[in-house]
């Protein structure tokens, strides 16, 4: 009864993946998007080959500083001579890394806090959601530049800054839908045949919940980055490693931009916004199909 | 560049409630969220490792003598509770601390810097309010058209750009390169105009600074608007209006326009607090004389008493604001004041 049960469930849950994955094929722009960032994780993945890294060692650089795009330097130089396409190979990497694991961390608290503010009940639901409303409020920049200025400098602190100031929404979305699934007549029939709070809750809240955690961790992704580049822009990143936001920075702080020197100010901040453009298609693509009352639209 | 919602956050069921337990309930959950403002703007700083007194002084020559005297001054032999009961007392009477940088106190700094970001904000706000709503509902009113995919095309991209590169790039293709525009600052520097001169030299450097906030924040007011607008599109008195022989302008403008503008306007309030809190980038690429410049130097120096002060006031700025976004939800829409 039970396995035969339970092998419905699955087949059930096959044919909805089967069709999603249907649905996002009839999104060409998600498509477009996927692919694009598939093709800047390996390029991530493999700037060590690339791009040595003692090639961007300012002790060793050969070129002079901010020369313009060449032949040798497809995208110009940085103000030490350093080659902005290497630069801008190796600071993918902080970017993805910090982008992926706030947002993981963003989700862990907005899931957790999300389904404890729609399931429990009394105190414990008063004190989460106000702990969410709080942090709905409270502007994200303002909290993680305060964050990462009283930690000590790295990039596990940014991490933390960001994923500790980004998951409020998360957290709303999940709530609602907790609430949600917790009305149906099965988690009734559960809890008569004497479930409790945890089997209820990861047994059929959790489920439910994450297809609408995946469609928005995509999109917190994005923001994540942005927000990254814009901590290490205001010099709280991590000073040994490169990051766009580190590179745009460096343009600031040299006058790049009234100087003219358009490829050391262009470059990082296009790939900034080509990620974060990847990610919003997929991410609200994914939420068009996930989430009912948007697709209804 | 940050995600908003059109209704504000509700997470107690207020909906069925009269208006003064509604108020009650907010006003409420305003004073909690300030007190946790307050809360967090103490013991952040606390949390540092390390010898506040120290951290304070970092990268600056200090005897030890006077780290010590600065430890008095800061009431750091005192217990904990007696240094935050200390800090409360202080942020009632309008004091921040003093600012290791200025040597003045921070209430004083922040009093001399709010206007030049209230005066980009106003300006950033208005003419970002005007444009979105009105690009937004024509968006709406001609959906699936070039118009309507190009204009939610654009918001999608500005929505995905960094608002600080944005600036440096207006300042790379308008200052840097065309010159048209100065490249930093509210004024020119050493210049002796008064009256109309002045104001138009402020308004000068103003341009790019607006531009940039404009460019970040209009998308979202586009997309409301034109979801809103979609949603009364299919109402009934619309069809009613077009059978009393309307021209279709005017049942957009006299009747589907001011239904839709009900959310934008709470939509409105609620971005007005982190656009406040988004100067901080803004006034740093285009070196504006406001609290984001004053924070990102207080940032840099490090000097964190005055950190600790912009972050209560922005944060301040922002809680009250959405209190305000609260109201006017529940006041302007008379549906939810008849349920």
């Amino acid at each position: 009864m039970t396995t035969s049960g339970s092998a419905a469930i699955r087949a059930r849950r096959r044919a909805r993946f089967k069709e999603v994955v249907r649905e996002i094929a009839s999104h060409p722009s998600a498509l477009i998007g996927a692919g694009l960032l598939l093709l800047i994780i390996v390029l991530a993945l493999l700037a060590p080959l690339l791009m040595p890294m003692d090639r961007l060692d300012v002790t060793k650089v050969t070129a002079r500083g901010n020369e313009s795009p060449s032949g040798g330097h497809w995208l110009g130089t940085d103000p030490s001579g350093r080659d902005v396409l290497g630069l801008l190979l190796w600071g993918s990497r902080a970017s993805l890394l910090v982008g992926f694991s706030a947002t993981a961390m963003a989700m862990i608290i907005g899931t957790t806090l999300g389904m404890a503010a729609g399931h429990f009940t009394g105190i414990v639901r008063a004190v989460v959601l106000r702990i969410i409303d709080f942090f709905l409020v409270v502007p994200s920049l303002v909290l993680a530049i305060v964050l990462s200025a009283v930690l000590s400098r790295g990039l596990s602190t940014i991490i933390i800054a960001i994923g500790v100031t980004c998951w409020a929404h998360t957290a709303r979305v999940v709530r609602a839908q907790t609430l949600t699934i917790e009305t149906r007549p099965y988690i009734e029939r559960s809890r008569a045949l004497g479930a409790g709070d945890r089997h209820i809750i990861g047994k059929h809240v959790f489920p439910s919940v994450l297809p609408l955690v995946m469609a928005n961790t995509t999109l917190v992704v994005g923001q994540a980055i942005i927000l990254e580049s814009t901590l290490a822009f205001l010099g709280l990143g991590d000073p040994t490693t490169f990051s766009w936001g580190s590179m745009l920075k460096t343009a600031l702080d040299t006058g790049a931009a009234t100087a003219g020197y358009w490829w050391f100010v262009l470059a990082p901040g296009i790939a900034i916004v080509i990620v974060v453009l990847c990610f919003t298609l997929v991410g609200r693509a994914l939420e068009a199909i996930l989430n009912p009352t948007l697709r209804a639209r | 560049m940050t995600v908003i919602e059109t209704v504000p956050a509700d997470s107690e069921d207020t909906r069925g409630s009269s208006l003064p337990r509604y108020l009650a309930l907010k006003a409420g959950g305003s004073l909690i969220s300030l007190a946790l403002v307050v809360v967090l703007g103490f013991f952040m700083f606390r949390i540092m490792p390390g010898d506040p007194a120290i951290n304070m002084t970092r990268g600056r020559q200090v005897s030890p003598g006077e780290v010590e005297r600065l430890r008095k001054e800061m009431g750091l032999d005192q217990p904990l509770l007696v240094q935050f009961w200390r800090f409360v007392r202080d942020l009632f009477t309008g004091d921040l601390g003093t600012s290791y940088v200025y040597r003045r106190p921070v209430t004083e700094l922040i009093g001399d810097y709010v206007g030049p970001t209230l005066l980009l904000t106003g300006t950033a706000a208005l003419i970002s309010v005007a444009l979105g709503l009105w690009l937004g509902q024509k968006a709406a009113w001609r959906r699936g058209s070039w118009f309507d995919k190009i204009h939610t095309g654009v918001a999608l991209v500005f929505w995905s750009v960094p608002t600080f590169w944005l600036g440096l790039l207006l300042l790379l293709i308008f200052g840097g390169g065309l010159g048209w525009f100065p490249t930093g600052g509210m004024s020119t520097a050493a210049s002796t105009d008064t009256g109309v001169a002045h104001v138009l030299d402020v308004a000068h450097h103003l341009v790019l600074p607006v531009t940039t906030m404009v460019a970040v924040i209009y998308a979202q007011y586009l997309m409301v608007m034109r979801a809103s607008v979609l949603e009364e599109m299919s109402a009934d008195y619309l069809t009613t209006a077009r059978a009393k022989g309307l021209r279709e302008d005017l049942v957009r403008t006299r009747h589907a326009v001011p239904n839709a503008l009900l959310p934008t306007v709470t939509l409105i309030f609620l971005t007005l607090g982190l656009l406040i809190a988004g100067t901080v980038t803004v006034e740093t690429v285009f070196s504006w004389p406001g609290l984001g410049y004053l924070t990102y130097k207080g940032l840099s120096a490090p000097d964190f008493p005055l950190v600790q002060g912009t972050f209560v006031v922005f944060s301040a700025a922002v809680i009250i604001m959405n209190f305000i976004a609260d109201l006017l939800y529940r006041v302007l829409d008379p549906r939810l004041k008849a349920s």
